[in-house]
């Protein structure tokens, strides 16, 4: 990685609710095109820093900045469309909406339509309505998702629901993606087809990834870097060997050695 | 592909909805129909619209307001102030009353829907009795003996209103506006992410809906030579919310059959006054016992008819009304 300016330049940054510091001084660096892991134990407060990164929650200290733009206090909307966008934890798909329609929406702030224009249906809608369809059928494509199209989103299984998350994330267009445990509750075989997935697009759309995962030998295999959150702050950060054999992270993940 | 499906149900029931009209407008021109029948049909043209409107702001949005009534009142005053008053026409009461109803909707709604679940709940009933309070203390309007409105609501004029009302919901609700609505129903926090303005839609919805129920307050007020705050009162919004639930959260045909049953029910339960509330109380029971998902779930009529196209699509795609 040459030196470029960062993508993502997380500075010092720390949230407390009420007297509990959930994160504090956390410094992270994210360069374009890097896949980079988050990784720590139960409650380490990785969820808590992608809510600091999304808008969710407005961080009590320190700057986060996207490609040199402070993102203070900007609401999640706003944020999504400068270029980060995520999936969660738990799965949370539009689960009433049928499958491309849960692409559609993630695709709407692009719309050139407005409410009148729908509610009166001026030409505008008809084009703008054809061209997400159109768009939104060639994405679900990439993601062999197309044949489920008019499916509801709840009935699908939910290793597909997985994929749905993550092409609706893709759909808004990002520059940075950040998946939140996206292999939390797959089996091995579906965990490896879903790192082919995450390789291909990050060269298909050019993407920086930031990955939260519980599964150590998935970080360790495909991340680039990785950064060890415990305890709200960072522990450790570095190449995944470096990372491995860090007394700092072993005693995190294990617990102290009794001497 | 969809939108053309889509477009011929739209039209069919465009065709069927006219020729409704036209025989009713053909009856009630030759007195062929009794007065009392006349009534109650412009009572169902009114309750489709505050249900629909209702409609658009919970079931599709998600919002749970239950101070519809107080768009209603705000809407019959406003147009009968216009009419009786300033004695201006009929159509500019009407979108006067809308207008207002759609301002009041936005002074409202950019504060309370902050608000979720519950607290709006009362956010929005807190605002239907100020409503009625407030017109109860203005002298000008009538006070408590309420005020005196000519009849001058028809058939034609609540037909029109109806329709249109149900075209710009409908329209609004299948284009990316109405997914976006869909979107904040489904997972608020998740649409965020996605780049929807939660809070535009929500008010976008609220407006829209206010509008509507304003309109039909002007439909109201015309159509009963008489209104009073004691109309407007919360049991008003709670008829609506049930049109609303007992037509099935999300349909859009399912709030007009809803508004169209009860209040059919209602109008021929007047005859037996003291049975009337228990009678009616019975079928909303029998019907959240037996169909909890209401009348139509999440279904639109239109898809009744070209539903069984979609069951050949996907497999096992047909069984999803087990809730």
């Amino acid at each position: 990685m040459e030196a470029t300016i960062p993508l993502l330049k997380v500075d010092s940054v720390g949230i407390r609710f009420g007297g509990l510091k959930a994160v504090s001084d956390v410094n992270v660096e994210l360069f374009p095109g890097e896949l980079v892991g988050l990784i720590g134990p139960n409650g380490a407060g990785k969820t808590t820093f992608f809510n600091l990164l999304t808008g969710v929650y407005v961080p009590t200290e320190g700057t986060i900045a996207l490609n040199g733009e402070n993102l203070k206090k900007q609401p999640p909307y706003k944020i999504t469309r400068k270029g980060i966008s995520r999936t969660f934890q738990n799965i949370r798909l539009f689960s009433e909406l049928s499958v491309i329609d849960n692409v559609k929406v993630a695709y709407h702030s692009l719309a050139k339509h407005r409410i009148a224009s729908s509610i009166f249906r001026l030409p505008g809608h008809f084009s703008g309505e054809k061209e997400m369809d159109e768009k939104a059928i060639e994405f679900l494509k990439i993601f062999n998702l197309d044949q489920y199209k008019d499916e509801k989103a709840k009935n699908l299984p939910y290793g597909q629901q997985r994929r749905l998350e993550i092409a609706r994330a893709l759909a808004a267009n990002p520059k940075l993606l950040l998946l939140d445990e996206p292999a939390a509750g797959m089996n091995p075989h579906e965990t490896k087809e879903l790192m082919n997935l995450i390789a291909f697009i990050r060269k298909e759309f050019n993407l920086t990834v930031l990955l939260i995962e519980h599964d150590m030998s998935l970080v360790m295999g495909v991340c680039e870097r990785i950064y060890v959150l415990d305890h709200g702050q960072l522990i450790a950060h570095g190449k995944p060997e470096e990372i491995r054999n860090d007394p700092k992270v072993i005693e995190a993940y294990l617990g102290e050695e009794v001497s | 592909m969809t939108t053309l499906k889509n477009s011929k149900g739209f039209w069919l029931s465009i065709v069927l909805a006219l020729i409704f009209f036209s025989v009713m407008q053909f009856t009630i021109s030759n007195g062929m129909l009794n007065p009392f029948y006349i009534n109650t049909l412009m009572f169902i043209g009114i309750n489709i619209m505050l249900a629909t409107s209702l409609h658009l702001i919970i079931g599709i949005t998600g919002q749970f307001s239950i101070g519809h009534a107080g768009f209603l009142a705000v809407g019959a005053y406003a147009s009968a102030v216009m009419t009786m008053k300033l004695e201006l026409p009929f159509i500019i009461a009407l979108l006067a009353g809308g207008i207002l109803a759609a301002v009041a909707g936005m002074v409202i709604g950019i504060p309370s829907l902050r608000l979720k679940g519950d607290y709006l709940a009362i956010a929005t009933l807190g605002f239907g009795e100020i409503v009625r309070i407030v017109l109860l203390n203005i002298d000008y309007v009538g006070g408590a003996s309420g005020m005196q409105v000519s009849h001058l609501t028809t058939w034609p004029w609540v037909f029109a209103c109806v329709m249109i009302t149900i075209i710009v919901i409908r329209n609004f609700t299948n284009s990316t506006h109405g997914r976006a609505c869909i979107s904040v129903r489904e997972d608020e926090t998740a649409a965020d992410a996605m780049g929807i303005n939660t809070t535009y839609y929500k008010v976008a919805a609220f407006v829209i809906g206010a509008f509507f129920a304003g309109v039909a307050g002007s439909l109201y007020a015309h159509n009963f030579y008489i209104i009073q705050p004691s109309n407007f009162g919360f049991l008003k919004s709670f008829d609506i919310l049930i049109f609303v639930v007992l037509g099935g959260l999300g349909s859009l045909s399912g709030s007009v059959l809803a508004a169209i049953l009860l209040t059919i029910v209602t109008t021929f339960l007047q005859d037996y006054p003291e049975t009337r509330m228990i009678i009616y109380s019975l079928v909303l029971i029998l019907m959240m016992i037996f169909r909890p998902q209401g009348l139509m779930g999440t279904r639109e009529i239109t898809t009744l008819f070209t539903g069984k196209k979609t069951k050949g699509g996907p497999k096992d795609g047909s069984h999803n009304t087990v809730a």
